[in-house]
């Protein structure tokens, strides 16, 4: 029976894993054959070096104002999910989600992409509302369950849906996004349109069966989708171990013949250059691409959650690839771009901005305290147009 | 006799047959170490050992389908599926194998699994985490579907349903875990210490499978109702004037028709309150069943209170939930047929 390497009480041990130096893995050409890119499943795709250097092929020579927007995401991100956590104990949310440690993911990845590309993300990738611009209002609104809640009160928390961001509605069953996002690649190659389109799921649902229709049919229709597995070590308090018998995730893309890459989560550069990489094929019409990313859950799964009673309470401390916005940080500072001083400003900056998004959210009501939206919607879009048993029992119900 | 809540129940009825039974194995969602997310398993795996209470990966076809296996090969496998909702990717091994294994085979093989799973509404969990999807089950000849409304019940059906060489889908309303809930959500949380099936032996006892429990005796109208919605419908009828009788049916497959004919007989009225959606609810059935047995009886037509066909919502879930007061109406309505 698997177990992972250290329960409550025992001293985290990360030292099963073997991580190769920043800059070692080649960058293939976009072009490549699969077959000729398969150390990369058991590699490690990372470019910031422990001086804080962007090194070796895979370094996206991002210039800086690009940098510092993706440091400007990541920072909002962490400081929006801990305003909404704190909120969640007060009762102004039923449920809540974080990111911590894991911000890299949504915004490196979403930053690489296109407005046009269509997202299929998981719960833990709400970031990339913010790469494309949405109103942290609106984002709140479906958080607090308000009458300006744009999916009209019908989701949990962190469930998002946003058509102008192209950001498709997030489902709570784990994985069922991911081989929607192979039909959503076949629907661009169908029409001849350039864009890709791009999916997440974490370590734990890589075991369920949509997993493998994802890959398959991307594989087999050669479909214009990047898919990846977000390797945060954790599935609520399910390890890793107990979830793969013991390869990468990134190795099961060989088997279906896909470019598999395995790459460092805590690395904006090189999820940001691992992703454009993936694009630019798929855009070239050379298929898909198969990504683990690999990272750390440093947060509970979810408010209902207490990671505590399954592994060790410091273990992100010792995580060896570090924090993703620290490290994002320290590569800026290194090349000169970035002071302690601009940090603390924009970090007051974002603070007001989340506080102020905040209060314009709440004049639309709270979960806790209403108003939500009328009940009458309850019945709308079930189906395009209401249906006879339905206008009925909206009847009934005196709305 | 002890105070227990249905997780503590669960899981003193789940510890006696891994006792009794050497075949028992337990696994699923978070299970193992953990204890699952609603504890229900909590204590097993240190108790009895990793190879006989263990985590899987999250794979809801995975664990239905090993099950089966295991329990054609001499197991007797007890899964949890962690949420009702989340049973739909093993709905292929559940209703098409496990279902079917027996009467495909001849009688040659079967699996005697049970598969727990908490159901239900009133935890402001939205559409993935509120379901109850019983008819998906009774639809399906060849499963038992089981769903206690106490935690008396929950631990002798539940260590039946083990012991059953049929497969059994086992529901557990979550919002009934830690205590009585009448539907009334402003009211302060209830707690299952003062309630009289709230007492449960740390010892071995079995409930059998399609005994239906006369919760409330009464004269004039039957409620039908399992899991949650017994307490709504008990509370609906301590508050109504008139003389209800409501029918905790603690199994829908096996029915205890004997018992609700009994009853719709004697008031020649019947109300069945279900959380489901309405379309193809279980509720059509019982209705169906009674228009057979009792039409002759009957003073009023058979009515339904039940959830609304939309999805479980989220923030609107007291508007969704059937409530006393749509019960209450009900009653009201079906005494008007004099
Ligand atoms: C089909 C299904 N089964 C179970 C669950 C309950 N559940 C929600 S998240 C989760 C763990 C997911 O872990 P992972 O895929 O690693 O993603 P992470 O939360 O680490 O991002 C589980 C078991 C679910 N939502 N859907
Ligand atoms: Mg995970």
């Amino acid at each position: 029976m698997p177990e992972p390497p250290a329960r409550p009480g025992e001293k985290p041990d990360f030292s099963q894993l073997k991580l190769p130096k920043a800059g070692e893995a080649p960058r293939p050409p976009v072009d490549g054959d699969a077959a000729d890119m398969r150390d990369l499943a058991f590699s490690l795709v990372s470019v910031l070096d422990p001086k804080h250097k962007a090194v070796g092929d895979w370094d996206p020579k991002l210039d800086a104002d690009t940098l510092r927007t993706g440091l400007r995401h990541m920072m909002l991100l962490r400081i929006y999910d801990d305003r909404m956590q704190t909120l969640q104990r007060t009762g102004k949310l039923s449920f809540y989600m974080k990111s911590l440690g894991e911000e890299a993911v949504a915004i490196a990845q979403g930053m690489a992409l296109r407005h046009e590309d269509i997202l299929f993300p998981s719960y833990r990738q709400p970031g990339l509302q913010m790469v494309r611009g949405r109103d942290l209002v609106d984002m709140m609104c479906h958080c607090i369950s308000n009458q300006r809640d744009n999916v009209k009160g019908r989701q949990m928390p962190v469930h998002y849906s946003w058509r102008d961001g192209n950001f498709v509605s997030i489902s709570s069953p784990v994985g069922t996004q991911f081989p929607q996002a192979v039909g959503a690649a076949m629907a661009f190659a169908y029409r001849g349109e350039e864009n890709v389109a791009i999916s997440w799921v974490g370590d734990g649902t890589a075991a369920e069966g949509d997993f493998h229709y994802a890959i398959n049919f991307a594989a087999v229709y050669r479909a214009p989708v990047i898919l990846n597995v977000v390797n945060n070590q954790w599935a609520i308090s399910t390890h890793m171990n107990i979830s793969t018998g013991g390869t990468t995730f990134a190795a099961r893309g060989i088997a279906y013949d896909l470019p598999s890459i395995r790459v460092d989560g805590n690395d904006f550069l090189a999820l940001y250059a691992v992703t454009q990489w993936a694009a630019e094929r798929a855009r070239q019409g050379l298929g898909a691409t198969f990504i683990e990313v690999f990272t750390y859950r440093a947060e509970a799964h979810s408010t209902s959650d207490d990671p505590t009673r399954y592994r060790p309470k410091d273990e992100w401390k010792s995580w060896p690839l570090g924090d993703p916005l620290e490290r994002l940080k320290a590569h800026l500072k290194a090349i000169g771009e970035w002071d302690n001083k601009r940090h603390t400003a924009l970090e007051k900056e974002l603070n007001e901005l989340v506080v102020k998004s905040y209060k314009k959210a709440e004049e639309y009501g709270t979960l806790d305290e209403g108003p939500y939206p009328p009940t009458s919607t309850l019945f709308d879009d079930v189906y395009k147009d209401e249906l006879p048993h339905l206008r009925k029992q909206r009847q009934q119900l005196g709305v | 006799m002890v105070q227990m809540n249905i997780v503590q129940a669960v899981n003193s009825a789940l510890d006696t047959v891994l006792e009794r039974d050497e075949n028992v194995v337990i696994f699923g969602e978070d299970v193992g170490y953990f204890g699952g997310v609603f504890r229900c398993t909590d204590g097993l795996q240190a108790k009895y050992g990793l190879h006989r209470v263990f985590d899987t990966p999250l794979s809801e076809g995975g664990i239905a389908s090993i099950a089966i296996g295991m329990g054609i090969n001499g197991l007797r496998p007890v899964v949890e599926m962690q949420f009702a909702d989340y049973i739909f990717p093993a709905f292929d091994q559940i209703t098409n194998e496990l279902a079917k294994l027996r009467y495909r085979s001849g009688g040659e093989y079967w699996a005697p699994v049970t598969i727990r799973t908490p159901c239900g509404g009133g935890i402001r969990g939205g559409h993935y985490h509120s379901q109850s999807p019983e008819v998906y089950f009774t639809h399906t000849p060849g499963l038992k579907v089981v769903i206690p409304s106490n935690p008396y019940d929950a631990k002798g059906l539940l260590t039946t349903a083990v012991e059953d060489d049929d497969p059994v889908i086992f529901l557990e309303p979550k919002r009934l875990y830690n205590g009585p809930f009448d539907g009334d959500h402003t009211a302060a949380a209830k707690k299952w210490d003062t309630h009289a099936s709230g007492e449960v032996s740390e010892d071995y006892y079995r409930i059998p499978l399609g005994e239906a429990n006369v919760v409330t005796e009464g004269s004039d109208v039957t409620l039908l109702a399992w899991g949650t919605m017994v307490h709504v419908a008990q509370a609906a009828a301590a508050r109504s004037e008139t003389s209800c009788e409501v029918i905790d049916l603690r199994s829908l497959l096996p029915l205890d028709l004997e018992a609700i004919v009994a009853s719709v007989q004697k008031t020649g009225r019947c109300i069945i309150i279900h959380e489901a959606p309405r379309t193809s609810g279980y509720g059509g059935e019982l209705s169906a069943l009674i228009q057979e047995e009792c039409f002759w009886h009957l003073e009023a037509p058979v009515q339904r209170v039940t959830g609304w066909d939309t999805p479980f919502p989220h923030t609107l879930e007291w508007e969704y939930f059937p409530s006393q007061e749509r019960v209450m109406e009900t009653i009201s309505r079906t005494m008007e047929n004099n």
